[in-house]
């Protein structure tokens, strides 16, 4: 299978007045043609500013410091502004958080949803108005006809996402990022709109890349996830790997925080408890020291590789390193060190 | 690497001595923060320091001065600056410095008095306003953006023409006799100016007043009774009173603003007392060979406002709860 | 939005009723009524006043024959020049004061805007602290201050603009009067386009319009202008009413004979009729400008409906 993505080794800081922050500190991630990744982690983990990364976007004191993004071979990071916005919305596209503020509250969704179309594909209005109804019906939204001389204020939430998605389709992209796309919606909604991202990457055969602090949604839409923790990962695989036979205390924590269906009433919901490290001074050692009850001495001075479980499976953690004690249990109430 | 990792260093770590849910530095109460964040704040600074000046040398100056600003001294008309007369004398031979000084009294009084006004005028209609809400509030606030409307130095200019007459009458007859010293017309000013720019200061309140109605504290404290009010002030007052000094500080050059364009156009304090407008527009007519006497007053209004700008600016980011880092 | 013109019509009729009530009871509210002066009228200027005014008639009767004058726009003889009526003077003056203000609202939307857009894309940089330190000036100095300056310097030293500037027949004539006019509105409006820019482009949807591959140029000068111009166009109003005032000591300094010269005289006189008149004038003006302005409002941002007050 072709490679759509190869991230390698990317180094992302932003410059503030109190010092360097270093939100991504030396990521590598692949993506296949078709495929759905998920990149999972809490707020500040590095996940949204490596999406932006990709995108050219990092915001002002933000720099991209080191590494390479390979899109089909060839290295964004070396392309000119000009040529960035040639790839963006039209064949690496971009799906934001908040559909509240996502939209230009004085141009009616029509005007918006037409723009990338007649810049990328160089179309007259009349084509890329037909094109945006097809598009509006593609995500499921009713008398597209009427809705595209309406403004943002006029949708619902759920409404604006997909129209969010719509402009993030129009030019067929080879990559879809979604950056949190339904953490600001109900569940009901945030049920339909996966749905809505499975259907299109059937159809388009459209690769994603799904950014979300919620595991649950991650199960359903992706074949592969990647765990982030403090600008690093620490740990990936298949969505099966991940969710059954998860190899990092982090990802431990993840899981049994996280309540699920069928979960026996027993159960308790365990917070992880403790916050992340501070990106000014990283520390030198692993970065979930802290909060991890199975650290070790050399936990504390120095930071994991990833060590290969299988051949998709990979986890940064000492535990996983042949002179490191066995772990039992640890999806049990008790844990303990073998 | 991992070759040069012993593996004694592969055991869990005993005694954990990491806190895990630090708490970040003590804070500090609203005003420690805010008074801090001014400080901080260089041109705001500035400003207050430029302020309290002239306020000391406005007061004080006059007391040892040889000159009064109404003496006539013959012989020293229109003299430019020198060491006798520092700012020079006019062409009735009075010392421009204490006229000056005098000046800066009269416009600095004027300030502040019509801003107070503004602000109880203001307080009292926009806490009325705000607090009993509804369809009273409703037109109260339509009568507001009524006066928005309206061009309101025209109506100070009216006003101040209107009432000239009955309040002189009322100076004559009455027990503000005492205030005659004053003048009359000072007192006019200060009326009028207060009278009419007090709907900023409403919409501030009433805006206040409204979100804290509904701030759940507040209901809260008033299910508890007694102690109701008392913590209604430690947290109402903070938040509520910000914004209103920061306007009370930004009404102030305003009002002198608009006093020196009033006089300007010839209806201000009347001679012989000046404030600094009457000064500039004294100054204006012979003012191509006499340019010291227009530069000193205009130099010291110009001070004025800059100064108070920049603290009302800087009170602004100061008491501004978003801004607390 | 046609429900929302009707409204602001009506709030507009309202507002023009209470202006001309007030001003008619404060004019007459003044002992000894507006027309009597400690120096004796004219004989014919007292006759024209009593021909015109019924001065025995009870309050309220004068008070409609006022309404009914003013609706067939007629604001009665003048007082201090025998022979002309306000309508006369306001015909003579407003012509010139129009000029200026136009001038001045042009000059002050066509360089503060841009200063504001400048100042905010290059925030930090050396075009941003000149431009904002140029805009703390204009909103400090006061106008007539600064047209002082502007004389002394270009007119008297320099000699390269006139001193004063007659009917404004000329161009030259124009450039001193309309910077000195427009200092404080220029400045103010930099600053806000400024701030309020600033606040647009961190906006998501900005952050959006880059993600679909826009060029910078189209997603500032299209994306964020349209939102960021919006509280400019709402002070728009003030601007006018201070532009309005500003013109009395403008005028007068630059000897041009507008109506707000004229104005600025007739205060100076007690010349009651022209003062009443006058101030009625200018508030239709103003509050017309703020209707249109209400209604550009609303061709911008299609967000406001019906809800016309601001809340505090």
């Amino acid at each position: 299978m072709e490679k759509v993505l190869e991230v390698r080794d990317l180094h992302t800081s932003f410059f503030t007045h109190v010092g360097e922050v270093k939100a991504v500190r030396g990521v590598n991630i692949d993506i296949y043609k078709g495929e759905a990744v998920g990149i999972v982690g809490e707020s500040g983990c590095g996940k949204s500013v490596t999406s932006l990364s990709i995108m050219g976007l990092v915001p002002f004191p933000g720099k991209i410091i080191k590494g390479e993004i390979y899109f089909n071979g060839e290295d964004l990071l070396k392309k000119s502004e000009k040529e960035m916005q040639k790839i963006r919305g039209n064949r690496i596209s971009m799906v934001f958080q908040d559909p509240m503020t996502s939209l230009n509250p004085v141009y009616t969704v029509g005007d918006q949803l037409i723009e990338p179309l007649k810049v990328h594909k160089k179309i007259n209005s009349k084509e890329a108005r037909k094109q945006a109804i097809e598009l509006l019906k593609a995500v499921g939204i009713p008398d597209p006809e009427r809705r595209l001389e309406q403004y943002p204020h006029e949708f619902s939430g759920g409404m604006r996402q997909r129209v969010m998605i719509a402009m993030a389709l129009a030019c067929q992209p080879e990559l879809m990022i979604a950056d949190e796309p339904t953490t600001a919606l109900d569940v009901t909604i945030q049920a339909q709109i996966l749905e809505l991202l499975k259907q299109l990457r059937g159809e388009y055969n459209m690769s994603i890349m799904l950014i979300t602090h919620d595991l649950g949604i991650v199960a359903d839409l992706c074949s592969r996830v990647i765990v982030m923790y403090a600008g690093i990962i620490i740990e990936e695989g298949t969505t099966r790997e991940i969710f059954y036979e998860p190899k990092h205390p982090y990802t431990w924590g993840l899981l049994k925080s996280v309540p699920r269906i069928n979960m026996m009433s027993k159960r308790r919901l365990v917070p992880i408890e403790g916050q992340p490290p501070d990106l000014l001074n990283p520390p030198k050692g692993c970065p979930f020291m802290p909060r991890c009850r199975y650290a070790m001495e050399v936990c504390r001075e120095y930071c994991p590789g990833l060590y290969s479980v299988s051949e998709t499976h990979r986890a940064a953690c000492w535990l996983l390193d042949p002179r490191a004690p066995a772990v039992a249990g640890w999806d049990k109430e008790e844990v303990s060190f073998k | 690497m991992e070759t040069k990792i012993d593996a004694s260093l592969f055991k869990p770590i005993e005694a954990r001595t990491d806190n895990i849910n630090e708490i970040a530095r003590p804070s500090l109460t609203y005003w420690q923060d805010a008074w801090r964040r001014f400080k901080r704040n260089k041109p705001a600074m500035i400003g207050l320091i430029t302020i309290i000046t002239l306020i000391l040398c406005a007061i004080f100056i006059p007391f040892f001065w040889p000159y009064d600003y109404a003496d006539q001294i013959r012989g020293h008309e229109s003299q430019t600056p020198s060491w006798q007369h520092p700012f020079g004398t006019d062409s009735l031979g009075r010392d421009l410095f204490i006229r000056v000084m005098y000046g800066a009294r009269i416009s600095l009084s004027i300030g502040l008095v019509a801003s107070l006004i503004n602000l109880t005028i203001g307080v009292l209609y926009g806490g009325i306003s705000g607090y009993v809400g509804g369809r009273v509030d409703n037109i109260m606030m339509r009568i507001v953006d009524i006066l928005y409307s309206v061009p309101l130095l025209l109506y100070v200019i009216l006003f101040q023409v209107v009432l000239e007459k009955p309040i002189e009458l009322a100076f004559e007859s009455t027990f503000l006799r005492v205030f005659k010293g004053v003048g009359s017309d000072l007192i006019l000013i200060y009326i009028v100016l207060g009278l009419v720019y007090w709907v900023d200061m409403a919409r501030i309140v009433r805006g206040q007043v409204l979100s804290l109605k509904n701030q759940e504290f507040v209901l809260a404290a008033k299910a508890q009774g007694a102690s109701a009010w008392r913590i209604i002030r430690k947290h109402l007052i903070p938040n509520a009173i910000g914004p209103i000094i920061v306007t009370v500080t930004l009404a102030i050059p305003s009002a002198i603003f608009t006093e020196a364009f009033l006089s300007f156009i010839g209806i201000g304090v009347s001679a012989p007392m000046a404030s600094l407008g009457t000064l500039a527009s004294d100054a204006y007519r012979g003012f191509r060979s006499y340019p010291y006497l227009l530069f000193f007053p205009a130099i010291f209004i110009c001070i004025t406002m800059i100064a108070f700008n920049l603290i009302g600016d800087g009170l602004r980011d100061a008491l501004d709860p978003h801004m607390r880092k | 939005m046609g429900r929302y013109i009707i409204h602001r019509l009506i709030s507009m009729a309202i507002t023009l009723f209470f202006i001309i009530t007030i001003t008619f009871f404060l004019m007459h509210a003044i002992p000894g009524g507006p027309f009597t002066r400690e120096k004796p009228l004219p004989e014919a200027i007292i006759k024209a006043l009593n021909e015109k005014y019924h001065l025995d008639d009870p309050i309220w009767k004068q008070y409609l024959d006022y309404w009914k004058d003013i609706l067939r726009g007629d604001l009665g003889p003048s007082f201090q020049l025998a022979n002309y009526t306000v309508n006369d003077l306001i015909a003579k003056g407003f012509p010139i004061t129009a000029r200026l203000g136009l001038a001045s609202i042009i000059f002050t939307v066509l360089i503060g805007v841009p200063m504001g857009v400048i100042s905010a894309l290059r925030q930090g940089k050396w075009e941003d602290y000149t431009t904002m330190f140029i805009a703390a000036l204009g909103v400090t100095i006061p106008s007539f201050v600064l047209a002082t300056i502007l004389i002394y310097l270009f007119g008297v030293v320099l000699r390269i603009f006139p001193v004063s500037s007659g009917s404004l027949t000329q161009p030259i004539q124009y450039v001193l009067p309309v910077i000195a006019l427009s200092g404080y509105s220029l400045s103010f409006i930099a600053r806000l386009m400024r701030s309020s820019m600033l606040d647009i482009i961190r906006q998501d949807y900005i952050r959006t319009a880059r993600a679909k591959g826009l060029s910078e140029l189209k997603v500032i000068y299209k994306h964020a202008l349209k939102n960021a111009i919006i509280p400019v166009i709402t002070y728009l109003g003030p601007l006018a009413a201070g532009l309005l005032t500003g013109s009395f000591v403008i005028e007068r300094l630059f000897s041009i004979p507008g109506m707000g010269e004229y104005f600025v005289k007739s205060v100076g006189n007690r010349d009651y009729t022209m003062i009443m008149g006058s101030t009625i004038f200018y508030s239709v003006i103003l509050v017309v400008m703020n209707f249109v302005v209400d209604i550009i409002y609303v061709l911008i941002d299609p967000r406001i409906k019906l809800t016309s007050s601001k809340e505090g």
